[in-house]
């Protein structure tokens, strides 16, 4: 069993939060410009660590927000819990967040800077 | 859709170890049983193989044994880091059936029973193979409409699949609950009846013994570390034992594929999740067959010493750890006594985890990759067990002849890029 620290309400068990799989999966905002194999780089393949790994809880039965957790996949131990949109802070989840192949995906690519002319790149700010 | 028999090669230890009868078990006691011999070897690695098999499970060692007796390849290993089916080939709930909505699933599940039916035969090792029947229960009208559906694409496979109404399920099954007053009533249910059971850790010995016999050096404590390639092609395995040359690497892992995919590069669409099941306490015979209901999420058998064998669902985090939440199992024990007030008062005996390899579709992945002389067998996720002769037929295939049959075709890597899904979660029997 987990003890989630939820960070707007507390230490909570976790039958009372829903676990939403890998954290920091952008979705590619060029999505014509990449294949489909890039694309399903997005859509299916998942980073699945043993070790440290980075994904997103939601307090489904509390406060119904979502948050970040850097949790270890063989001891379960919560290493970091951190907020929606942040990157983490602690030096192993941040090497976590950088070892992963996510990081040099073409889907994640261009996710941060669409490989489309300029006037698209206006409509999305 | 029309299902030949399946290729079985090479039957009955053709390698001339000693076989195992009743005769020799008469010979035997004569002699104190002081001369039984070890059934498989426990040789050190060779520095080379033609085919290396990773992972001595169920599936790992039907590969290796479908290698040596369909494909003639006898110069092969399989590596296993710990003992032979220690992982989910010993934790799973030993549910044999093939009753799956899609033509490709029916292919793959069907080719799995007809070598079930038989196996013992072909291996000269009682795999206590049961076909007493496996009952899935519906408890509303949507999910009854839905199974009728199923049935009927499963009948129209040439698959054997029939309807049941709540009192045929009550004269089926005498121990069920069918009061309709309940949370989830028991509203019908279909029947596979040439579905079961097996001994799940004397497939995994079956096939280690007539694997050996064949010639195949089954190889024990002995961890992969590392995949050694020369530009875009295997040239061998690290192993805690050492370097093994190979041109040919199958690589069959279940909760552990994602990290040996990590050591080439390759990306899986795979979440490794833990997944529970329980035993009781022994008691006399009350269950003939297995039950199962995706809606409460429960599974149940009874085995042949007596213990009824509960298998729960899947948790939802990730993990390695071989144990999950306790809210699982305690959730499915509440629909459990619900159905069946008869277990109300029997104490768990044992209750454990296996890591099972989920994928995105719920079906499995047996395919080659963008590495030559590298493929995977994975993503068999929560239902392995049942399809562990198919799997590793087709799988042994691939690997001789460096091509998918037609059975495996369709679950290669890359429906996760052209968006061929084959879609089984209605018929996984545990939500992924």
């Amino acid at each position: 069993m987990l003890l989630i620290d939820c960070p707007f309400c507390g230490p909570r068990d976790e039958s009372e939060f829903s676990c939403g799989g890998e954290a920091h999966i952008m979705r590619p905002l060029a999505e014509n410009s990449i294949t489909d194999a890039e694309f399903a780089d997005y859509l299916f393949m998942r980073d699945n660590p043993k070790g440290l790994f980075l994904e997103r809880w939601r307090h489904s039965t509390g406060c119904r927000r979502w948050f970040n957790v850097a949790r270890d996949t063989v001891s379960h131990e919560i290493i970091e819990i951190y907020a929606m949109g942040k990157s983490p802070r602690t030096a192993a989840a941040k090497a976590a967040f950088t070892s992963s192949w996510r990081r040099d995906s073409a889907a994640e690519k261009a996710a941060i800077k669409p490989v489309t002319p300029a006037k698209t790149r206006r409509g999305q700010s | 859709m029309a299902q030949n028999q399946p290729d079985r090669g090479q039957r009955g230890l053709p390698g001339g170890s000693p076989r195992y009868s009743g005769f020799a078990i008469a010979k035997q006691a004569m002699r104190y049983h002081q001369d039984w011999q070890r059934a498989w070897r426990a040789p050190d690695p060779k520095p080379a193989y033609d085919a290396v098999i990773i992972g001595g499970g169920g599936h790992g060692l039907a590969t290796a044994y479908y290698l040596a007796a369909v494909h003639g390849m006898t110069n092969i290993a399989v590596v296993e880091k710990g003992w032979i089916g220690g992982g989910n080939t010993g934790r799973n709930t030993t549910i044999i059936r093939s009753n799956y909505l899609w033509d490709e699933s029916a292919a793959i599940y069907e080719h799995s029973m007809k070598l079930w039916e038989g196996l013992s035969q072909d291996l000269n090792f009682n795999v206590m193979f049961s076909q007493r029947g496996v009952l899935t229960i519906a408890h509303s009208e949507h999910e009854l409409r839905e199974m009728s559906r199923r049935v009927h694409a499963i009948r129209l496979n040439g698959i054997d699949s029939d309807i049941l109404g709540p009192a045929e399920i009550k004269k089926f099954v005498p121990i069920i609950n069918i009061d309709q007053t309940i949370r989830y009533p028991v509203m019908g249910g279909f029947l596979q009846k040439r579905g079961g059971t097996a001994r799940h850790d004397a497939v995994a010995w079956g096939y280690a013994r007539a694997a050996d016999d064949l010639g195949v050096d089954i190889i024990q404590n002995c961890e992969v570390t590392g995949l050694r390639r020369r530009g875009r092609k295997i040239v061998g395995i690290e192993t805690s034992r050492g370097f093994i040359k190979t041109g040919k690497v199958g690589c069959v892992v279940a909760g552990h594929s994602s990290v040996i995919a990590a050591m080439a590069g390759i990306r899986l669409p795979i979440a490794s999740r833990p997944l529970q099941a329980l035993v009781s306490e022994p008691i006399k015979p009350v269950l003939d067959t297995v039950i199962m209901s995706n809606a409460v999420h429960m599974y149940i058998s009874q085995s042949d010493k007596g213990e009824m064998v509960l298998g729960a669902g899947v948790d939802k985090y990730n993990s390695y750890a071989q144990r999950g939440s306790f809210t699982v199992p305690e959730h499915m024990l509440s629909a459990a006594v619900e159905l069946f007030p008869v277990l109300s008062r029997l104490r768990m005996l044992r209750h454990w985890g296996g890591i099972v390899d989920t994928c995105p579709d719920a079906s499995p992945i047996i395919s080659k990759t963008d590495i030559e002389g590298l493929y995977f067998d994975c993503g068999w996720g929560t239902g392995g067990f049942k399809a562990t002769p198919g799997s590793g037929h087709v799988f042994a295939d691939l690997i001789a002849n460096d091509r998918p049959n037609a059975i495996a075709a369709p679950y290669t890597l890359d429906r996760f890029g052209t968006g061929l899904l084959i879609d089984e979660h209605g018929a996984a029997g545990v939500a992924h």
